[in-house]
C-alpha cells in the first residue's frame, strides 16, 4: 500500500443494509478495496454477492432505504457525506457507470443524440451544436460508423451491441476519471462481448481511465484488470494482482472458482462444481460465509468471521489460507462432479 | 411514418361511422310493426291519415337503401328531419342545446385532465401521506355513481353552503360557468379519480425504471429527470386514459343534465327517448357515435406521436 498518494477510489469497511419487510438486512458486509488512478480492479462474484451494490455505492445509486456504514472515498472526498451539488459533480464528471442492460438503461422514447448530449447541455451548459459534434466523434471512436444517422435514431432501432457502445460513449462524454462497468457484456452475445470489451479497453488506455469492473467471469476480469477482488456473500474474501491469480490465490473459494472453469488446453478434465449453494449476504452466520461449502473448514470457521490479512501478494480473509506452493491441489478435488 | 398512421386511422374512422349510421337508422326498421307508429310515439292508435302523412314525410315506402341514403345525406347537409313531439326541426332543437353540453363536457374534461394528472403525479412523486390520501380518495370517488355524486354536491355546495346554484343553465359566460360547476364536478369525479390512479401507476413505473437510474447516475438535476424522463415517458398511457375518460363524459352528460336541469342535448336525449321521438334519438345517437369515434381517433394519433413504439403493425 502506498501511503503517500490517495487512491482515486477507496472503499473503507463498506457495509450496506436494505430494508426487507420492516427489518434491515445486510447485503454487503465488508468491502475494503482501493482503485488507483488509471488502474483497473475486477470485482468478481456470483449473483447476490453484493458486487453490483458495491459499485453503485460509489455514485450513491442505492435503493431507497439503504443504509451505508463505513465510507466510500472518491479522490479523498467522502461520497456518503457529499451534498447534492458535489454529488452531481461526481456523477457528471468524476465517475461514470456503464450498465448491464442498455435496452433498459437508455430512455426508449428519446433519440440517441438526446441521450448522449443531455449531460453536457444540462449540467455543463454546453451548446447543443458543440455537444452533438462531441457525441458524433465519440460514436465514431466506439466503432459506430454512421454516427450522424444514429444520433437521430431511437434505441429500438439499434442492436444490443450498438446500444452498449452508445452507453460507453455516454459514459465517456463527461470525461470521467473512473469507469464503473457493471457486467457490461453479460447481456450481449459472445462475439459482441469481445468487441465491446476491446472498445472499453482502448478508451481506457487512451484516457488513462481507472475502472472498477464488475463481473462473474473470473477469466475475463483477469484479462482486462490489474487487480482482482473476489466477493462472496457480501464480503471481499481475497484481493490479489490479476497476473498472480492462478499461482498466488490463497482463499479456498477463489481456488474453487478457478477449478470450476473449463480449460480448453487440458482436454477432457471434468469440471469441478463447488458443493452446496451460494449464500446471500443476509444468510451469512457469525463465522466465515464460505465455511458451509469449504472443504478446509474447521470449528473456528463457523464461529469467527475472518478479516482480510496480508498473504503473499494479496490480502485474504481466511483463517486457514492455502498458501502458495503449500498445496498444489485446489479444494474440491475430492468432490469432483461430472457435468453433462 | 406518423402520416401514414393518421391516414390509416382516418379510413378506419370513416368505415366505423358508416357502419354505425346503418345500425342507427336500421334500428327503426328492426322494431316490430309500422315504423310510422313509432315516429308518432305515445300509446294511442294514430289515425290512418296521420300514418300516411308520416309515410310520405319520412319516405318510409321507399326501399331501405334509398331512404337510408336520403337520411344520411340529409344528416351530412345538417338536415336531421322533424321532431314530432316538439313540432320543430331536429337541427334547430340540437343547435339550441349543444352549446350547454359542449361547455359542460369541456369543463369536466379540463377538471379531469388537470386535477387527475396533478393528483396522480403528487401521489407518485411525493409518496407517503400524499400517496395514501390520493389513493383513498380516488378509490372512494370511483365507487360513487354520477347521480349520487350529483345529489351529494347539490346538498353540500348548493343547499348547505349556497356557493353554487343547484339548478338551471344560466345566461352569460360567467353565470353559465357558475351554473355548470357542480354538474361538471359531478360528471368528472369518478373519471378524475380514474385518471389520477392511472397517472400515479404510470409515473411510479417510470420513477423506478432503469433509464431513470441512468439519468440520475449522470448527475442530471432531479427536476429535469421528472420532466423529461418520468412525466414525458408516462404521458402516452395518461393521454390514452384521459381520452377514454373524456369520451365517457359524453355518455354521462345525459344523467347530469337531467339531474341539474340543464338545457342540453343529453337531457333532450332522455326526454325524446321517453316520448319515442325517433328522429331526435337517431340524430343524437349518430352525433354521440361521431364524437366518441373522433375523440378516440385523436387520442390514438396523439399517443402514437408521444410514443414511437406504439403504432400497431409497425409504421417503419
Amino acid at each position: 500500500m502506498n501511503h503517500m498518494e490517495t487512491p482515486l477510489l477507496a472503499f473503507e469497511g463498506l457495509h450496506i443494509t436494505l430494508p426487507v419487510r420492516g427489518e434491515h438486512r445486510a447485503v454487503v458486509h465488508r468491502v475494503d478495496l482501493t482503485v488507483p488512478a488509471g488502474g483497473a480492479v475486477g470485482l468478481v462474484g456470483e449473483s447476490g454477492s453484493g458486487k453490483s451494490l458495491t459499485a453503485r455505492s460509489v455514485l450513491r445509486l442505492l435503493p431507497p432505504g439503504a443504509r451505508v456504514g463505513g465510507d466510500v472515498r472518491f479522490d479523498g472526498a467522502s461520497v456518503t457525506a457529499m451534498d447534492a451539488a458535489s454529488l452531481r459533480a461526481l456523477r457528471g464528471s468524476g465517475a461514470a457507470m456503464i450498465f448491464q442492460d442498455p435496452r433498459a438503461h437508455i430512455n426508449p422514447l428519446r433519440t440517441i443524440g438526446d441521450f448522449l448530449t443531455e449531460g453536457l447541455v444540462t449540467t455543463r451548459g454546453q451548446r447543443q451544436g458543440a455537444a452533438t459534434a462531441r457525441a458524433t466523434d465519440l460514436l465514431r471512436e466506439v466503432g459506430i460508423a454512421d454516427a450522424p444517422r444514429r444520433l437521430r435514431q431511437r434505441p429500438a432501432e439499434l442492436s444490443g451491441g450498438l446500444l452498449q457502445r452508445v452507453m460507453i460513449a455516454a459514459a465517456l462524454i463527461g470525461e470521467p476519471r473512473l469507469l464503473l462497468a457493471d457486467e457490461p457484456t453479460t447481456a450481449l452475445d459472445v462475439t459482441t462481448q469481445a468487441e465491446v470489451m476491446a472498445v472499453i479497453d482502448e478508451a481506457r488506455e487512451q484516457r488513462g481511465l481507472a475502472m472498477l469492473f464488475i463481473t462473474h467471469d473470473l477469466a475475463l476480469a483477469a484479462a482486462v484488470c490489474d487487480s482482482i477482488a473476489v466477493m462472496y456473500a457480501g464480503s471481499v474474501v481475497e484481493q490479489l494482482p490479476a497476473a498472480r491469480l492462478h499461482d498466488a490465490s490463497c482463499h479456498p473459494y477463489t481456488r474453487a472458482l478457478l477449478a470450476a472453469r473449463p480449460d480448453p488446453g487440458t482436454g477432457a478434465r471434468p469440471l469441478r462444481a463447488i458443493e452446496g449453494r451460494p449464500l446471500s449476504a443476509s444468510e451469512a452466520g457469525p463465522g466465515c460465509a464460505f465455511a458451509p461449502r469449504c472443504p478446509a473448514a474447521r470449528d473456528l470457521c463457523t464461529t469467527d468471521r475472518p478479516l482480510p490479512e496480508r498473504t503473499g501478494d494479496g490480502r485474504t480473509a481466511c483463517h486457514f489460507p492455502l498458501l502458495a506452493g503449500a498445496d498444489d491441489a485446489a479444494p474440491g478435488t475430492e468432490r469432483t462432479v461430472r457435468h453433462g | 411514418m406518423i402520416a401514414r398512421f393518421v391516414v390509416r386511422r382516418a379510413a378506419a374512422l370513416a368505415v366505423t361511422l358508416l357502419i354505425a349510421s346503418v345500425a342507427i337508422y336500421g334500428a327503426l326498421f328492426l322494431s316490430p310493426g309500422d315504423p310510422a307508429t313509432l315516429l308518432v310515439g305515445g300509446g294511442k292508435e294514430p289515425s290512418p291519415r296521420l300514418l300516411a302523412e308520416i309515410h310520405r314525410q319520412y319516405h318510409l315506402d321507399e326501399p331501405f337503401p334509398a331512404s337510408y341514403w336520403r337520411w344520411l345525406t340529409g344528416m351530412l347537409r345538417g338536415d336531421a328531419g322533424q321532431s314530432l313531439s316538439y313540432q320543430d326541426s331536429v337541427t334547430h332543437l340540437l343547435g339550441a342545446r349543444i352549446g350547454n353540453t359542449l361547455l359542460l363536457i369541456a369543463y369536466a374534461a379540463l377538471l379531469i385532465v388537470t386535477f387527475g394528472v396533478a393528483l396522480g403525479a403528487l401521489a407518485a412523486l411525493r409518496g407517503e401521506w400524499a400517496d395514501t390520501v390520493v389513493t383513498v380518495l380516488s378509490t372512494t370517488f370511483m365507487a360513487v355513481p354520477v347521480f349520487v355524486m350529483a345529489v351529494l354536491l347539490t346538498w353540500g355546495f348548493a343547499v348547505r353552503l349556497g356557493w353554487f346554484p343547484a339548478y338551471g343553465s344560466g345566461t352569460g359566460f360567467t353565470d353559465r360557468l357558475e351554473h355548470l360547476t357542480l354538474p361538471a364536478l359531478a360528471l368528472a369525479a369518478s373519471w378524475l379519480a380514474y385518471v389520477a390512479q392511472v397517472s400515479r401507476a404510470a409515473i411510479r413505473a417510470e420513477l423506478v425504471s432503469e433509464h431513470v437510474q441512468t439519468a440520475r447516475s449522470r448527475g442530471i438535476k432531479e427536476s429535469r429527470i421528472v420532466r423529461k424522463h418520468i412525466l414525458r415517458n408516462a404521458a402516452a398511457p395518461i393521454v390514452s386514459v384521459s381520452g377514454v375518460a373524456v369520451a365517457g363524459l359524453i355518455a354521462g352528460s345525459s344523467i347530469v343534465e337531467q339531474a341539474f336541469g340543464l338545457n342540453g342535448v343529453g337531457a333532450l336525449l332522455i326526454q325524446s327517448a321517453a316520448k319515442q321521438d325517433l328522429a331526435v334519438v337517431q340524430a343524437l345517437a349518430l352525433l354521440t357515435v361521431v364524437a366518441f369515434a373522433l375523440i378516440n381517433t385523436a387520442v390514438d394519433v396523439l399517443s402514437a406521436a408521444l410514443d414511437h413504439r406504439l403504432p400497431p403493425g409497425g409504421s417503419r
